[in-house]
């Protein structure tokens, strides 16, 4: 063992001074290894950073949520039949309120998209939740400013409003939004609380940072009428307890919307984990077609080294020969041409990765990401992998050569 | 227990060039003692190149024996006779055969990396060597930056590093001037007196008297085995 050590730590040694010799091919040999574990690390990177934004989306709305509606989130029924379905009303949601015994928290929520303005600034199309005090509950909101509005302000009705970070942004800029007035379709609203940033662009419209919640009865009272349909926001205790949770919700609202034994569901219960299903679904295709792609750019890289490490074995041959005479044996020969291929990937890889962390800064500016200690790791493995494997038949032909031949060599 | 430190017995190395054999060697005998200084001559095609690379274990015969220090080499793996080159050879060449990339010194220190020596010790050794052959004031040239004597006096402290049991010179003057020849021929013969055994290959008689027996070779055979009557102990 001890002797394959030291093999390997002058193997390298002399690979060192090989790579030192020829520093410009060295360098030319490197480039397609350099972008190969570049855009693979890139890549990965920014994979992980759509997981990431994704994740997070999912846990500011409440990762144990689930979602009573009129509307499913993916169906496979014709929509015509889903939208001859009665709505969901604010009755329905006292009902269920009061039999439902499992979840930890629910609040009944209704959708709107009004023109949200302040002085001369404006969101023309901007989300708004009509909703209760309990609906805080069922998120994992943070706030920079104020608070959710309370129970009397939600159940009076009054005109108060906690908008996300975004809304805040872009409507008042410098101002200090906390109890200014704003207008929703023109309706005057009090802000009462400003959410911090979620930071997270993969839930479109629904991400919280472009929402203003209002109180239900005020959502009502202005912008839609008794027979909107109501979305029960429904918080299970914890993962283990959504399976229990969506029986016993399934159950109830069969009581509440007094359907016969016959009759299918006429109400959708989603959960995140059906996000998360169609997510990956179309993602995953995404990344494993990415990934295939940068690793493309990475066989390219492989296959200049093998060619660069036949022609090094080529200019050797004499070397090799001497070196044979002088007792090296196959093994030693093996390892001086391998070590010299890890080692000119390796160096092509440390590079690559150095370029892929400084690129990452700029991939931040539009999805907030950076290079994970695995990525490096990776990385690091897959170029000494890359200059072992096509490093590999080069060398064996250099350890195979006949002595006598290779010292005739000129 | 057999004195002798070389044993050929009815050596023959066949080469097939297309359907036709070549007997490079031809039914070979031949035994060399201890500290003798031995000169294998003959014209070119005689043979004597393939006796070399035999006695060298470069090659391996295609019938016969070769015992080197009892060890029996003709039966010997690839990894096997890589180390007997190692440790019982030492090979001096016509074209030196430096690593032109690396000075004296790690070219010296070549044989010891390969048998495993220390970095700090097989420095010491390689450059007492270097010293040796008169060259201590040199090691950190490259070969090119060495004349012809002085690169052969660095492959010979090559050869010398790890004590080898036989000193193979393939006719080590062949590329030098005669004078510079002449002054490593008497480099070989200080390195016999110190008791090593020698084994030159050369064409040329007067390179040839410098040994103590002459082994003439032609189309594969010994053609003449004699003492060289005119050898005389250098005292230097």
């Amino acid at each position: 063992m001890n002797r394959y050590w030291f093999e390997l730590k002058e193997g390298l040694l002399f690979s060192f001074k090989a790579i030192k010799a020829n520093k410009a091919r060295a360098l030319l040999t490197t480039l397609g290894i350099v972008i190969g574990v570049c855009s693979v690390s890139l890549m990965s990177t920014a994979i992980k950073g759509i997981d990431r934004a994704f994740e997070e989306g999912i846990g500011a709305l409440g990762a144990d949520n689930l979602y009573i509606d009129k509307w499913p989130w993916f169906s496979h029924e014709e929509w015509w039949k889903i939208r001859n379905r009665r709505n969901l009303t604010i009755e329905d949601f006292e009902r269920f309120k009061q039999m439902a015994k499992k979840p930890m928290a629910l609040a009944p929520s209704l959708y709107s998209e009004c023109k949200i303005q302040y002085q001369a600034q404006y969101i023309e199309e901007s989300l708004i939740t009509g909703t209760t005090a309990d609906f805080l509950k069922t998120t994992n909101f943070e706030f920079s400013q104020g608070r959710f509005f309370s129970e009397v302000e939600s159940s009076g009705g009054r005109n108060v409003a906690v908008i996300g970070s975004d809304v805040a942004k872009n409507l008042f800029g410098k101002v200090d939004p906390l109890d200014q007035y704003l207008r929703i379709d023109s309706i005057k609203f009090r802000v009462v609380g400003v959410l911090k940033k979620q930071g997270s662009n993969m839930l479109g419209n629904f991400n919280p940072d472009k929402q203003a919640y209002i109180p239900i009865g005020a959502a009502f009272k202005y912008f839609l009428n008794r027979w909107s349909t109501v979305t029960i926001v429904v918080r299970a205790a914890n993962t283990s307890t959504i399976p229990a949770t969506v029986e016993e919700a399934e159950e109830v609202m069969r009581r509440v919307r007094k359907l016969r034994y016959d009759q299918e569901n006429d109400f959708s219960i989603n959960q995140q984990e059906g996000l998360m299903n169609n997510y990956n679904s179309t993602v995953g295709v995404i990344k494993i077609v990415g990934l295939f792609i940068t690793g493309l750019s990475l066989l390219v890289g492989a296959i200049g080294i093998m060619n660069i490490m036949f022609v090094s074995v080529k200019e050797r041959t004499h070397e090799i020969g001497i070196r044979k005479a002088i007792g090296a044996k196959k093994r030693t020969i093996l390892t001086q041409f391998l070590s010299e291929a890890a080692l000119i990937c390796l160096i092509g890889g440390l590079i690559g990765l150095l370029l892929a962390i400084l690129l990452s800064q700029a991939v931040n500016k539009v999805l907030p990401t950076s290079v994970q200690v695995d990525t490096i790791l990776l990385a690091i493995i897959i170029s000494l992998l890359t200059g072992i494997i096509s490093g590999f038949v080069p060398a064996r032909t250099a350890a195979r050569m006949d002595p006598v031949e290779a010292l005739r060599y000129e | 227990m057999n004195m002798n430190i070389i044993t050929l017995e009815n050596i023959s190395r066949i080469y097939e060039v297309g359907v036709e054999e070549v007997r490079a060697l031809d039914g070979i005998s031949l035994s060399i003692d201890k500290n003798e200084y031995v000169a294998i001559m003959g014209p070119s095609g005689s043979g004597k190149s393939t006796l070399m690379n035999l006695l060298g274990c470069l090659d391996t015969a295609t019938s016969g024996t070769y015992l080197l220090n009892n060890n029996r080499v003709s039966s010997m793996s690839d990894n096997e006779l890589a180390d007997i080159r190692n440790q019982e050879i030492g090979f001096v060449f016509q074209t030196f055969n430096l690593l032109s990339r690396a000075d004296a010194l790690h070219n010296v220190e070549l044989p010891l990396i390969y048998a495993g020596v220390g970095a700090a010790q097989r420095r010491e050794i390689a450059k007492e060597a270097l010293v040796k052959v008169g060259l201590g004031d040199r090691i950190r040239h490259k070969p090119n930056e060495l004349s012809g004597g002085q690169r052969q006096r660095v492959a010979i402290a090559r050869a010398l590093v790890n004590n080898p049991t036989i000193i193979l010179a393939d006719e080590p003057t062949g590329n030098l001037d005669s004078k510079t020849g002449e002054d490593i021929m008497t480099l070989f013969s200080e390195i016999h007196q110190q008791g090593n055994t020698i084994i030159l290959v050369t064409h040329e008689e007067y390179i040839a008297e410098h040994a103590s027996r002459i082994i003439r070779l032609l189309d594969g055979k010994i053609e003449a085995d004699e003492r060289n009557g005119r050898f005389k102990e250098r005292v230097p």
